[in-house]
């Protein structure tokens, strides 16, 4: 895959970067993962669940990718640590701090500098006692105990089974898991379900710790309303793609600073913002259109959204969308 | 409390199987075209008619069938098992003479099919899908499929009429005083009914690991163990073993009674003087008080086998032990 240049279209420069100076920890560039599938007995093809995602993540920041559940946010997450099925092909180019970021340096971050915060308990070996998983192949039991008394876990956590633990103290065990490590980038793949707002909060909390001591944070949900609340920026995640990155900020405005028509639709469906559903679904992994996958739902579309279509910089976010009058 | 209970139900279930086992046992002899009396003296008996009479009031064998059983049963709890006709000695004496060779043969076995087994097992699963793990697989079913005797017939011909490595049969070689056979010359005769009989049980405990293992390398906590950057060597041995031997000896420990049948047949096979052959000999020869010792004792021998199992799994599963500690 050829190397995007990074084109400012309307001459604005990236206001994220620029005012906060803040470097990229995680640079995503026409990410497509696809699984190579068997239907109807033999016949193989391939399903593809990212299309051409691009996605920026910055040192100090919590971004939020939102979009709805099932639709591939999870294999975004794997994509970034490297941790794919066999059958998975990827294209693309992903950057990590600056440089290269292969399938090489995947394995020699992963867990490292580079860390996963996963959803549950049943990431969790459910035969093994917690304070060993914890501390992992590297970590040690000095280390494990700091972190524990940081998150306000007893000692005898150390001596539980993961289904001993109850909704909080698996959170909190799942973020110290990956507070052993130094990590520059933490991934947390839907982190909050099942929780209450309290928890989701202190949740959120330890989050923005992280991002405080230099980290950048990609969190990946589908609640809407935590998002708004915890993230910097917003990534809107549609069909397999990012259709818009913008600062929290443009979303809280009521709609009109958003550039894309899905987030502006996205943000008129929520229950109170009136609960206006656009019509249609989003398209088929395996049966995507040509050019923007919104189109056939968008209200402003035009002949020329059949073509391939960039992602580009419009007013310090990025959109994917390609008329003139945003 | 909880072991009490078990303990209790345990105690009901091995009656019950053991009343279950004596009756149909018996019922299948009194269907056999079998005289009563020529199976308690033998064909060439020369008898007393004062004798018979006694053996008869013995075993009430002049009553119908169910007073028979009674008079059986009764004997049988007193611990008079009755008299072999092959052997010429009392039942109990000839199966704990024929068991204490058979046991060290099943051990060996037992204990050859089940690491082999497991082993093979993992290193499948592990590499999946390549040449090793699809030869592992047909191997495993073919040795499954294949009957032991004929196997037993195949090792027996190669390993020892062909090229001589090892005796042809028996425990002990031949013409030699009891008193004059060494440890080695048991052991030397041992391992071809050995081999013979552990290719019985490999290719099931091989196959099950393989499956338990491919279902906990596609399980989350395996995907989060790769995101913490452990190594294939690493998830090995700290999750897949730690995840798939006690299944492993759980069902190792549930085949005994296919190690008491494989045993029949791969003793007849070697002649080896185990309860095996003692068994088909007592079929053979019409021996019903025998039959129906060994009958019995197979079955607590297998409900042995099954009761250890449980109780490994109640010792060894957190879930299940911590569970009932409380």
């Amino acid at each position: 895959m050829e190397k995007k240049e990074k084109e400012s279209v309307t001459g604005v420069e990236n206001k994220w970067e620029h005012e906060k100076g803040k470097a990229p920890v995680l640079e995503v560039e026409d990410l497509t993962v696809s699984f190579g599938m068997y239907y109807k007995g033999l016949r193989r093809r391939e399903l593809e669940v990212l299309h051409r995602l691009s996605l920026t993540v910055y040192a100090g920041e919590i971004m939020a990718v939102i979009g709805a559940s099932g639709s591939g946010k999870s294999v975004l997450a794997h994509a970034v640590l490297g941790i794919l099925p066999g059958n998975a092909a990827v294209q693309g180019e992903m950057r990590y701090q600056g440089g290269a970021y292969g399938e090489k340096e995947q394995k020699r971050l992963r867990g490292k500098e580079i860390v996963l915060i996963p959803q549950s308990v049943d990431y969790l070996d459910p035969l093994m006692r917690v304070g060993r998983q914890v501390r992992g192949v590297r970590g040690s039991k000095k280390m494990q105990e700091n972190v524990f008394e940081r998150y306000g876990l007893s000692e005898n956590v150390d001596r539980l089974y993961p289904w001993e633990l109850s909704g909080g103290m698996a959170r909190r065990v799942l973020i110290s898991a990956a507070e052993m490590e130094k990590a520059r980038l933490v991934v947390a793949d839907e982190p909050t379900p099942g929780l209450n707002e309290e928890m989701a909060e202190e949740t959120m909390k330890s989050f923005r710790q992280m991002a405080e001591r230099g980290c950048g944070v990609l969190l990946i949900t589908h609640d809407i309303d935590l998002a708004f609340r915890s993230a910097d920026r917003i990534a809107v995640f549609y069909a397999g793609t990012v259709v818009e990155e913008a600062l929290t900020e443009d979303f809280q405005s009521g709609g009109a600073a958003l550039r894309h028509p899905y987030s502006r639709a996205f943000l008129d469906a929520l229950p109170q913002n009136g609960f206006r559903p656009i019509p249609g679904s989003q398209p088929y992994a395996g049966n995507l259109p040509k050019g923007c996958l919104f189109a056939d739902r968008c209200p402003m579309r035009s002949e020329a959204c059949g073509r391939e279509i960039k992602m580009r910089e419009v007013r310090g976010g990025r959109v994917r969308c390609i008329r003139d009058e945003i | 409390m909880t072991y009490v209970r078990y303990l209790g139900r345990t105690v009901f279930r091995m009656l019950s199987l053991l009343i279950a086992v004596s009756v149909l046992s018996f019922v299948l002899m009194e269907a056999a075209p079998i005289d009563p009396m020529t199976a308690y003296i033998g064909t060439d008996s020369a008898l007393s008619e004062e004798a018979k009479e006694e053996i008869a009031e013995h075993w009430s064998l002049k009553d119908p069938p169910v007073r028979r059983f009674a008079a059986w049963a009764e004997n049988f709890l007193q611990g008079d098992w009755g008299d072999s006709i092959t052997f010429k000695r009392p039942v109990k004496t000839v199966i704990l003479e024929r068991f204490r060779y058979s046991v060290w043969l099943m051990l060996a076995a037992w204990t050859l099919s089940g690491i082999l087994g497991y082993v093979l097992g993992l290193a499948a699963a592990v590499r999946r899908g390549s040449l090793g793990d699809r030869i592992i697989k047909t191997l495993c079913l073919v040795l499954q499929s294949a009957p032991t005797f004929w196997i037993g017939l195949l090792i027996l011909s190669l390993f020892a009429v062909k090229l001589r490595w090892f005796p042809i049969g028996l425990a002990a070689p031949m013409g030699k005083l009891a008193d004059e056979i060494t440890l080695a010359d048991r052991i030397y005769h041992m391992i071809l009914p050995a081999l013979t009989l552990s290719v019985l049980g490999i290719g099931k405990i091989t196959l099950y690991t393989r499956q338990k293992m491919l279902e906990i390398m596609e399980s989350d906590f395996i995907l989060f163990a790769r995101a913490r950057g452990e190594s294939m060597a690493q998830i090995v041995l700290r999750h897949g073993i730690r995840n798939t031997l006690m299944p492993a000896i759980t069902l190792q420990f549930a085949s005994f009674s296919e190690l008491f049948g494989g045993a029949a047949l791969a003793e007849s096979v070697f002649s080896y003087p185990g309860i095996g052959s003692a068994l088909t000999a007592a079929g053979l020869n019409a021996d019903v008080p025998l039959l129906l010792g060994i009958a019995v004792f197979s079955a607590v021998f297998v409900f042995a086998g099954n009761l250890a199992a449980n109780l490994l799994y109640m010792i060894l599963d957190p879930r299940i032990r911590e569970a009932s500690a409380r």
